[in-house]
């Protein structure tokens, strides 16, 4: 079994289109949400806040031909992984790029795709859409448009596990790097679904925050969609010595598990299960973990789990945790949130410096934790934790290591 | 008129029969009808059985509800079946007198 490392990263998000620009902003504590663009923010829209990646323009990554086959969810994974992969200075030549994988996370593919498209059929009566439209809109895209941008040969597929799908992807990728089913993996998440659609569709199950996103706050008022990829390179240490790579971090345990109970409401036992399995697999305690970057979407229900199920398996250890959620700065990226955050915590353990949840208005008696709020804060950091917990009771947690 | 065959003892309007048998279709208590009298709380409504009524209603009223889950829960928004009532008969008159 190797010790896997993250010699690369690479991020699309609201705060940014560089894992720099991200990183200084989330150190900032600046918030990533504003006003809808990406569809009009007309009268048949309730929800108006979300957390774009702005001014985003595809033709400054891609020439005009190649953008027609890729949805934005795969512009933004590409764009991430060509970062990710830059970073760590590895190219995928032969026979190396055989054993190369990758695997990214997506909740819906590309979602843009599917409503433009059937927009143009159902409503403006159009009597064709693209031949483009399927590869475009298939879930597994990204993957495969980064295998094709980048030269991997190796295992490539698609994760879909809603919230957790980039959680679920790194775990795997992860564990086939350590166990050395590959020699290298290029892993994360991606997702753009900031449509009319998909809008209309979150917003009819009253989970939305009209203004901000709030986590774990007294007076939340539930979550702020967002979207972005963030992509890493994992490979084994003496790999990464040997050909003198910058080590970023450490992965050291995946754990994951269902609920086996409701579609959508969170599960405390449910989370207690993945985050131990992650402990164990990591080979660590409780007591060593210092930050946790929490699942923490900003509704009254999961951030009132989470805090029950951190104190279950934290024990009086939780009261120490340094815990925040990134998601107050830049929403909710659904299969690339898991992605978005595991980038966050190796940075923060990088540099001793913890994010903040922003938009803490003081505590709520559920959420008795320390949640960094509102500013970021150096503290060492050994281990970390991140947690993902998906709409369909899927949960997935990884933990890394500062490597050292 | 069709509204007679709603009425049973007490006079009952189009809305409050129509309210009836949409929450009717979500409940899960282990009981036979549904009046206006009864606790929201007593028949059995989980997770996403409040939602599916909210779009029911709405559509049903064309009407739009305002209800966020993160702020309380329908439980403790509406006591009884007949709050919902007068909640969505005050919705409809708004949607059919603008504001001026």
């Amino acid at each position: 079994m190797s010790r896997v490392v993250v010699t690369g990263l690479g991020a699309v998000t609201p705060l940014g289109h560089s894992i720099g620009s991200y990183w200084q902003n989330l150190k900032a504590g600046a918030s990533g949400i504003g006003p809808v663009t990406l569809t009009p923010a007309n009268d048949e829209l309730v929800q108006k806040a979300v957390a774009e990646v702005k001014q985003f323009d595809p033709l400054a990554h891609f020439p005009e031909r190649e953008v027609s086959a890729l949805d934005r969810v795969s512009q933004f994974a590409i764009v991430a992984a060509r970062e990710a992969i830059a970073q760590s200075g590895i190219t995928f030549d032969m026979p190396l790029s055989l054993r190369a994988a990758a695997i990214i996370g997506s909740g819906v593919g590309g979602q843009t795709t599917h409503d433009d498209s059937f927009r143009r059929i159902y409503r403006e009566d159009r009597k064709r859409v693209s031949p483009l439209t399927i590869p475009r809109l298939m879930v597994n895209a990204p993957a495969s448009q980064i295998s094709m941008a980048c030269g991997l040969r190796g295992p490539a597929f698609v994760v879909a596990s809603a919230c957790a799908s980039a959680t679920h992807a790194i775990g795997l990728a992860f564990h086939m790097v350590r166990s050395g089913q590959v020699e290298c993996a290029v892993t994360g998440g991606a997702e753009a679904c900031i449509t009319f659609g998909t809008l209309r569709g979150w917003e009819a199950m009253r989970v939305m925050s009209p203004d901000v996103c709030r986590p774990f706050s007294r007076g939340r008022m539930g979550l702020i969609l967002g979207e972005g990829a963030a992509m890493v390179v994992l490979e084994p240490l003496e790999r990464a010595r040997a050909r003198g790579a910058e080590i970023l971090g450490e992965i050291v345990g995946f754990g994951m598990g269902a609920d086996a109970a409701d579609l959508t409401a969170p599960d405390r036992g449910g989370m207690v299960r993945a985050m131990r399995a992650a402990l164990a697999d990591a080979g660590l305690a409780p007591r060593d973990i210092q930050y946790v970057n929490a699942h923490g979407t900003g509704t009254a229900a999961n951030d009132e789990s989470e805090t029950g199920a951190l104190h279950d398996v934290f024990g009086t250890h939780a009261e120490k945790l340094a815990i925040s959620s990134t998601k107050s700065m830049v929403g909710h990226a659904l299969g690339a949130a898991g992605a978005l955050e595991l980038a966050a915590m190796l940075l923060a353990a990088r540099e001793g410096i913890v994010p903040p949840t922003i938009g803490y208005l003081g505590p709520d008696p559920a959420c008795d934790l320390d949640y960094v709020p509102n500013k970021a804060r150096a503290v060492t950091i050994d281990a970390a934790m991140s947690n993902s917990f998906a709409f369909g009771g899927l949960n997935a947690v990884l933990v890394t290591k500062k490597f050292s | 008129m069709c509204d007679q065959e709603v009425m049973g003892a007490d006079f009952m309007t189009d809305i409050a029969s129509d309210v009836i048998a949409i929450i009717a279709k979500r409940k899960r208590a282990d009981k036979p009808n549904v009046e206006l009298s009864d606790r929201l709380d007593s028949l059995g409504l989980e997770s996403l059985d409040g939602v599916e009524m909210i779009f029911d209603l709405e559509e049903k009223f064309d009407i739009q509800i305002p209800y966020n889950a993160n702020t309380g829960n329908l439980r403790t928004q509406f006591d009884t079946v007949n709050d919902v009532v007068s909640a969505i008969e005050s919705l409809v008159a708004q949607r059919k007198s603008p504001a001026t």
